[in-house]
């Protein structure tokens, strides 16, 4: 446990009775980039607030570097934090603005000077030392936000949808950026986003969240590939549920009839009666006259769309649900309104739920 | 609505601007009459000379200033206190007791003169400067509450979690960062309350003590000998400073505003 630089233990929060995090447990690794990935409201900010010490949990703790913060206020925490809105002082240039936390700590006037150049040559953003907040375009606030949080050396920076208000492209490039400055840094990243894409692409970690709870806790590919809640599979990525109960045990599984007539395989080891859920991705799912893998389900191809770069494809199966598929084929051999057989590898569905069947 | 502006709105509004300042216009006229009475005989500065020989009127013009710079100063003071303090706190009887304080604005003011009058002789404090001071002050601190008030409210409050997150203590942030940024709001309610205070007569008038006499009580008994030339220039001269102060109020409201609009 001596490399975990944060432990959040159990955490709890709530406002005017709302509850807004109903225990929150995590470990994060020293310097690593973690992401606390959830729609509006699931509590991620939250957990950023507590860790920075801006609000004060109900009950739980909160360790950095296995310190106990409790009682800190956030002058005394080792972590920093890049606003929303940046929260740049607007009466202070950008110098002032990042040298701000090293007057405070009485840092010697020429080396607070050198830190600051320092950090703007690391943001890009040489020589604006004497501009004002109001003069900068949003993506260049944003570095000075990043430089004014870096400048005492934090152990933890927290990033609160750091690029929310940024354009497409500019967010694209920041994320870039963003990853290659943790990496030189070294330093630990908790960066919040609502963007499953953005978390994606940046981070070492992403935790899941919904609903005050952390969902899974995993590494990209983890969370993409296997997600273990229907929450996880349906916020990231495009995922098709589909659910039935356990029949008969087969060969390193179980067959789950779907409906009358129609059957699927799932890998793992399950009872009969158990009612399962499953996460089946849309681009690892397949259609054709023959399937393959042993199983099929019976369907009709409702429609085709190109989307540009891959071709989406909604058949109707037997017991009325839709599944969405996706290819990389722009054109499909079969036409609306054909039967075809839907199908996928066992090894590329995760079962998010499991319960008594009806 | 703006678009049709008839040939009769623009008459209106012309006639109304007339009407309110015609009368300023002729004092200010009158104030370079060489006359004594009514009838004007050529321009001259004779009465502006009278002015300012008048040790009378710079005695009151001096109490005038300590006045309304001491109540101004007390009520930033009291005001800006006053609506940080409610900013940061969040109990129910808020909105009665933000009502409450802005009752005196409302009052009429011959009410709270008497209310003052009262109270003072109850407690036996000699009417005077202190006296004055008092009672401008609570007049004055609702001009600055309202300003600063509003612009707490329209502070994001993560300038201030910002400073406190890169190691400011909670009175070093406020020093740091709310007090600049609520300054204009400060200074826009001072120009006010100086503006207030200055040109105030029915308060003053109750509450004035034999050697305290301010300007506005001064044009006052002066008048009651009839109008002079004189106290034409010497409200000529007042005007002046009232536009003076005005036209700084609206130059500052307006910079301040470009700069908001900036950001």
């Amino acid at each position: 446990m001596d490399d975990m630089i944060l432990q959040l233990k159990d955490l709890h929060k709530s406002f005017d009775n709302v509850k807004v995090l109903k225990g929150i447990t995590l470990d994060v690794k020293a310097g690593r980039f973690l992401t606390l990935l959830g729609p509006s409201g699931c509590g991620k900010t939250t957990t950023l607030r507590l860790i920075a010490g801006l609000d004060t949990p109900d009950s739980g703790s909160i360790l950095i570097g296995g310190k106990d913060m409790k009682g800190l206020p956030p002058e005394k925490r080792p972590v920093n934090t890049v606003f929303q809105n940046y929260a740049l002082f607007p009466h202070m240039n950008v110098q002032k603005n990042i040298a701000y936390s090293l007057v405070l700590r009485h840092t010697d006037k020429e080396e607070a000077l050198k830190k600051v150049n320092e950090l703007l040559s690391i943001v890009q953003l040489e020589g604006y030392n004497k501009r004002m907040p109001a003069q900068l375009s949003g993506g260049q606030r944003q570095r000075v936000a990043i430089a004014r949080a870096l400048a005492c050396d934090p152990q933890i920076l927290l990033l609160d949808e750091p690029l929310g208000a940024l354009d497409l492209q500019l967010r694209r490039q920041m994320q870039v950026e963003l990853k290659a400055l943790q990496k030189k840094l070294g330093i630990t990243f908790i960066y919040i986003t609502h963007d499953q894409e953005e978390a994606l692409n940046m981070s070492d970690r992403i935790a899941v969240m919904n609903d005050g709870c952390i969902e899974q806790f995993g590494s990209p590919e983890n969370i993409y590939e296997h997600p273990t809640t229907r929450f996880a599979a349906q916020f990231i990525g495009q995922s098709n549920i589909i659910e039935g109960d356990v029949v008969e045990k087969v060969a390193g599984g179980v067959r789950v009839q779907i409906c009358e007539n129609n059957t699927i395989i799932v890998k793992g080891e399950y009872e009969i009666g158990e009612h399962l859920a499953l996460s089946v991705r849309a681009e690892r799912i397949d259609y054709a006259d023959k399937a393959d893998f042993g199983f099929a389900l019976n369907g009709t191809i409702k429609m085709h769309s190109y989307i540009g770069g891959v071709l989406r494809t909604t058949i109707t199966l037997q017991n009325g649900q839709e599944v969405l598929i996706t290819g990389a084929n722009p054109v499909s051999r079969y036409p609306a309104g054909c039967a075809v057989q839907v199908f996928w590898d066992p090894a590329v569905a995760a079962v998010v739920e499991r319960g008594q069947g009806k | 609505m703006k678009k049709k502006n008839g040939a009769l709105s623009k008459l209106y509004v012309i006639l109304v601007l007339f009407l309110t300042y015609l009368p300023v216009f002729v004092v200010v006229l009158y104030s370079f009459n060489n006359s004594k009475y009514g009838n004007w005989e050529g321009f001259s500065f004779t009465w502006y000379d009278k002015l300012f020989q008048n040790r009378q009127i710079w005695r009151s013009l001096k109490n005038t200033l300590i006045l309304a710079f001491s109540s101004c100063f007390l009520s930033i003071l009291i005001g800006t206190a006053g609506a940080v303090g409610m900013a940061k706190s969040r109990f129910r009887t808020m909105n009665l007791l933000e009502n409450v304080s802005m009752i005196p604005m409302m009052l009429p003011e011959i009410i709270l003169g008497m209310a003052y009058l009262a109270f003072f002789s109850i407690l036996k404090i000699p009417f005077g400067m202190l006296t004055l001071i008092i009672a401008h002050t609570t007049f004055c601190v609702p001009y600055i509450y309202i300003n600063v008030q509003s612009r707490l409210v329209g502070l994001d409050p993560s300038f201030v979690e910002a400073a406190r997150d890169l190691g400011a203590s909670p009175t070093r942030a406020f020093i740091d960062v709310t007090l600049p940024l609520i300054a204009p709001a400060v200074l826009s309610g001072a120009l006010l309350a100086l503006a207030m205070s200055m040109d105030d007569v029915v308060i003053s008038f109750f509450v004035t003590g034999t050697t305290s006499n301010t300007l506005p009580l001064q044009v006052y008994s002066m008048l009651k000998m009839g109008v002079t030339p004189e106290v034409n220039a010497l409200c000529t001269l007042i005007l002046l400073v009232v536009f003076g102060c005005i036209g700084l109020y609206y130059l500052f409201m307006s910079l301040y505003r470009r700069r908001a609009e900036k950001q």
